[in-house]
């Protein structure tokens, strides 16, 4: 097997870089593709492997798609007819299909009718490398980059000779030392000391794999010299794993905060203990769900939409709560507790009932997922990094709001001083409904950014409520930067923790230091000063 | 303030509704209908997983309604909620035996709900039947269980990874609970014993329920998977927290090929809540997945598809058990031709019917059933394609053989035996499943 599979891409290789792909007729060329397809219908993986081959070797130019589909699982075969389909959408029972060999449509076939044509892991890093040598001709620089950095570690004898001739041809020095570096771990693999000083250095995880087995070498030198090298890229790691860490309490932080930034206001400023808080940040991620569910096939901008359309429906929701129940119960905060968690529950089973009990998926639009590379040790997922930034935008924001508007010095003037407040003129009733709907607005807000993040389920909320009530206690009520620093600290404290104790005691440990810090000091991080932190 | 006139018609509803409850006995005649009793949760956070399985069994009812019931009698289905928490499930299950009168009941999902109904199932001579795959070190006299034991999905996953994949690393992923926990102790044997596999070749990792935070676990485990050899994940993640964890693993560019993660609890319900495109490759093992290639499957999907009127939903591991599970005891029932437990139970033993991958599956001495293990690799479509599968079927194991304490228990539920874990070396039986859950506790 692995034989076969290392020997498969570099006879494409010679193929390509001799000329002998033989430009062949298709009409002429029916039976030929039946009979490569044909090769494939069957159950052994090992002989499905040599089918592969003998595609690649082909020359037949129909050859790149099949092996494309033959990936995707969408390559299939009628089970009466044996006809060879390739399968456009293959959701649901009855799926649209086109003709594998002239590649016309071919209406719709039922799935009952169909076998595909399996493959595992083994046949899919086969298939992967294949095409990656393919695309090391291709035009497209990023596309030559993904292809050398797939080929790392997989680089054998058969491919040696036309990779070193590819690395004089390539302009790209990226990709240069790329396919270098994969020269290098074959050289290295086959015993070749000297190889090991072109790898020193490199942080990517399959350079370090391949030094790694190398330590493990009959050859005392080069074990040795692997040793050596690794624990120089050891070095380089342990930065970076830093980084890493301070990156992931940072990300962890900004989800709290998000989280947790409505509640600042509502229980924070007004002083409402709202436990429907976590249902509010379930709403603006199905208003996310709802959005995508209306623009299908463009993710990115029905995720750009739900931005205000969560903030709406959750600032709407949050009135509704207000009008409805907290108003009733001003000054008794038990009786609000109990209340709004009542509010919580309702709202959790009427998601269950009205939409469904399961979790509903939320595409990732492409510029969201994946991570941006900082070097090769260290990359950073492009989902939380927006997150982070979207946090930072939301309090900033809000921080505006609060000290710069009419409503934010309403809002100060109605917490600090109800009484005098309306005496000045100040509609207390209206400034209670505004500040609430900011704060379930902002709940909606960070529904939409989780969603990105965790399951759409009716339980969402349920999951981010006790950290939302931690986070504003230990940042000191009243207080938004303190929601900011304490959220962010408490992700960070977590990350650095859980490699040390694992994730159970990690969480322990930060609510036991919790309970701790406010027996210290009661008022939290930030305590609000002056006549208004005694009401 | 107290309204009088309403408090005495509660009084006199609750007299009234006393009589009742007296009088159904008496009332309960031969072309009455039989009573299934559904025990699953519809509300809380089991309902995502539990609430399809409640449907399940009602349509299986409905189709054996059409085909004229059972014994000339109709099947009447008897739905509680046990909201997801587990005392509710002990209570609600006595409701169901006492109140209810049913005759069996199809329910619970996660170990501690049916740790908590089985005192009571045995207490008022109860049928059951468990739908899930779970731990094992339980054989109740009262219980069925049609999920999958340890040996019949986690050991023949691990065989395979070692033996087609050449996995020389492992990580053991788990939520932190009863049955991760001890499937995981049973693999760390495993490895250990069999195969030889190093200390410091096994990470074993538990998190909280429903943990969403993965990055820094993944980050570790591709450390650790950096190490040179092939490395694997055997992830016991439970229900939601997956999703979050895929889509990090995904994120972080870690693809099947470098490290694969076999997973015990992720079926295609789990998968129809992310985007698959970056899990192609990842396994799961189950004895059924939907995309099984068998007439009997493609009927049952499609009377499931009319069912919920929705042309998207899935079907998955746990229904399949209850499609055996349900059709094994009305074929007991059959034989035993009375809806009796005590007839039914000694009837049930030797049963077997139709699977849906083409098989048949037999009832065990044990209450365990014999099942297919099937490996599936995760496609773009939310579904799984078939990689490998046992040779035959293999029977449900109660009691691990590679843990110490339960190697010399074995089960037989028929006469002379009776007993649920009989000691081969001290040659007695153990007693009570309940006193001996108890005993392990403490």
């Amino acid at each position: 097997m692995r034989m076969i599979r290392s020997f498969v891409p570099g006879l494409l290789l010679l193929c390509l870089l001799f000329g002998l792909v033989p430009v062949v007729q298709a009409q002429e060329d029916e039976a030929a593709g039946q009979a490569l397809l044909e090769a494939l219908a069957v159950s052994s993986y090992e002989a499905k492997s040599e089918a592969i081959e003998s595609i690649i070797t082909s020359g037949d130019e129909r050859s790149r798609r099949w092996l494309e589909e033959l990936l995707g699982g969408k390559l299939q075969r009628h089970k009466e007819t044996g006809r060879f389909v390739i399968v456009l959408e293959n959701r649901g029972r009855n799926w649209p299909v086109i003709d594998a060999l002239s590649f016309e449509d071919a209406g719709e076939m039922s799935r009952r009718d169909l076998d595909r044509i399996g493959i595992n892991n083994a046949l899919r890093g086969q298939l992967q490398s294949a095409l990656a040598v393919l695309d090391l001709y291709t035009d497209d620089v990023d596309d030559r980059r993904d292809a050398a950095r797939e080929l790392l570690g997989s680089v054998d004898a058969a491919m040696v000779e036309p990779l070193r001739e590819l690395v004089g041809s390539e302009d790209d020095a990226e990709v240069r030392r790329l396919l270098e570096q994969g020269l290098a771990i074959h050289r290295l693999n086959e015993g070749d000391i000297d190889a090991i000083a072109e790898l020193e250095g490199s942080l990517n995880s399959r350079v370090r794999a391949a030094l790694n087995s190398a330590t493990r070498s009959d050859n005392p030198l080069v074990a040795d010299a692997a040793s050596a090298a690794l624990l120089d890229i050891e070095q380089k790691l342990r930065i970076n794993s830093g980084l890493e860490t301070l990156y992931f309490g940072l990300s962890l932080g900004s989800v709290l905060v998000l989280a947790a930034i409505g509640l600042a206001i509502t229980f924070g400023v007004m002083g409402v203990i709202n436990m429907a808080h976590g249902e509010l940040i379930m709403l603006g991620a199905y208003t996310t769900w709802g959005m995508q569910q209306m623009l299908p096939g463009q993710p990115g901008l029905a995720l750009v939409l739900a931005i205000p359309a969560g903030f709406v429906v959750s600032a709407l929701a949050g009135i509704a709560i207000e009008r409805g129940v907290i108003q009733f119960l001003k000054g008794r905060p038990l009786e609000t507790l109990l209340a709004t968690f009542g509010v919580s529950l309702i709202l959790q089973q009427l998601v269950r009932t009205v939409i469904s009990p399961l979790n509903r998926t939320v595409v990732s639009p492409e510029w969201m997922s994946g991570s941006l590379m900082i070097n090769e040790g260290l990359s950073l997922t492009l989902n939380r990094l927006f997150v982070l930034g979207f946090a930072l935008v939301v309090f900033a924001c809000l921080m505006l709001v609060m000290r710069r508007t009419r409503l934010g010095l309403e809002v100060r003037a109605v917490t600090q001083n109800r009484a005098m407040a309306r005496a000045m003129g100040i509609r207390a009733t209206r400034v209670d409904i505004m500040t609430f709907a900011l704060g379930s607005g902002v709940a909606g807000l960070a529904g939409v950014a989780l969603s990105q993040l965790t399951n759409v389920g009716p339980n969402l909320g349920q999951n981010y409520i006790i950290d939302s009530f931690m986070v504003v206690v230990f940042g000191g009520v009243g207080n938004l930067w303190g929601t900011l620093v304490a959220g962010l600290s408490l992700g960070v404290i977590n990350q650095v923790l859980e490699p040390w104790v694992g994730a159970v005691l990690a969480k322990i440990v930060v609510l036991v230091f919790i309970i701790l810090f406010i027996q210290k000091r009661p008022r939290g991080l930030f305590p609000q000063k002056g006549r208004a932190a005694e009401g | 303030m107290i309204p009088t006139i309403p408090a005495l018609s509660y009084r006199w509803l609750a007299a009234s509704l006393l009589s009742l409850g007296v009088a159904a006995p008496a009332l309960a005649q031969e072309d009455d209908p039989i009573k299934v009793g559904i025990l699953h949760s519809l509300s809380g956070t089991m309902a995502i997983s539990e609430s399809t399985l409640k449907d399940t069994v009602e349509m299986l009812i409905e189709q054996q309604n059409e085909k004229g019931g059972l014994l000339g009698r109709q099947l009447e289905a008897v739905v509680v909620d046990p909201a997801s928490d587990w005392p509710l499930f002990a209570e609600k299950a006595r409701e169901l035996l006492s109140q209810e009168e049913v005759d069996v009941i199809f329910g619970n999902w996660t170990s501690v709900s049916r740790k908590s109904v089985l005192p009571v199932v045995e207490e008022l001579n109860g049928l059951l039947f468990y739908p899930v795959q779970y731990e094992g070190e339980e054989s109740s006299e009262n219980v069925f269980y049609t999920g999958a034991a340890p040996n019949q999905q986690a050991i023949p996953a691990v065989n395979y990874l070692m033996n087609n994949v050449g996995v020389e690393r492992w990580v053991l992923a788990g939520t932190d609970y009863v049955y991760p926990r001890t499937t995981n102790k049973i693999l760390e044997a495993y490895l250990r014993d069999e195969f030889g596999v190093a200390e410091e070749d096994i990470m074993v990792n538990y998190t909280p329920f429903g943990h969403s935070d993965w990055q820094n676990i993944v980050s570790e485990i591709k450390q650790f998977g950096s190490e040179g050899k092939k490395t694997a994940v055997v992830s016991t993640i439970n229900g939601d927290a997956n999703v979050p964890f895929y889509r990090e693993l995904g994120n972080q560019g870690i693809n099947a090929a470098d490290i694969p993660v076999v997973a015990f609890s992720v079926g295609e319900q789990e998968l129809s809540g992310i985007d698959t495109a970056p899990l192609v490759g990842h396994l799961a093992a189950w004895n059924y997945f939907m995309s099984v290639d068998t007439d009997a499957n493609y009927d049952f999907i499609d009377a499931w598809i009319e069912h919920t009127g929705d042309e998207m939903s899935v079907t998955n591991d746990p229904m399949e058990a209850h499609y055996i599970g349900f059709n094994m005891w009305a074929e007991a029932v059959r034989k035993a031709g009375t809806t009796e437990v005590d007839e039914v139970k000694d009837a049930i033993i030797g049963v077997s019917v139709p699977n849906l991958s083409g098989g048949y599956a037999a009832m065990m001495p044990n209450h365990h059933i014999t099942k297919p293990v099937l490996i599936g690799e995760i496609q773009d479509n939310g579904q799984f394609s078939i990689v490998w599968e046992t040779p035959s079927t293999v029977a449900g194991d109660a009691w691990s053989d590679y843990l110490e304490g339960s190697r010399d228990l074995i089960s037989d539920w028929r006469k002379p035996l009776e007993c649920g874990n009989f000691n081969v070396v001290e040659g007695s039986c153990g007693g009570g499943q309940a006193e001996a859950a108890e005993a392990e506790t403490d």
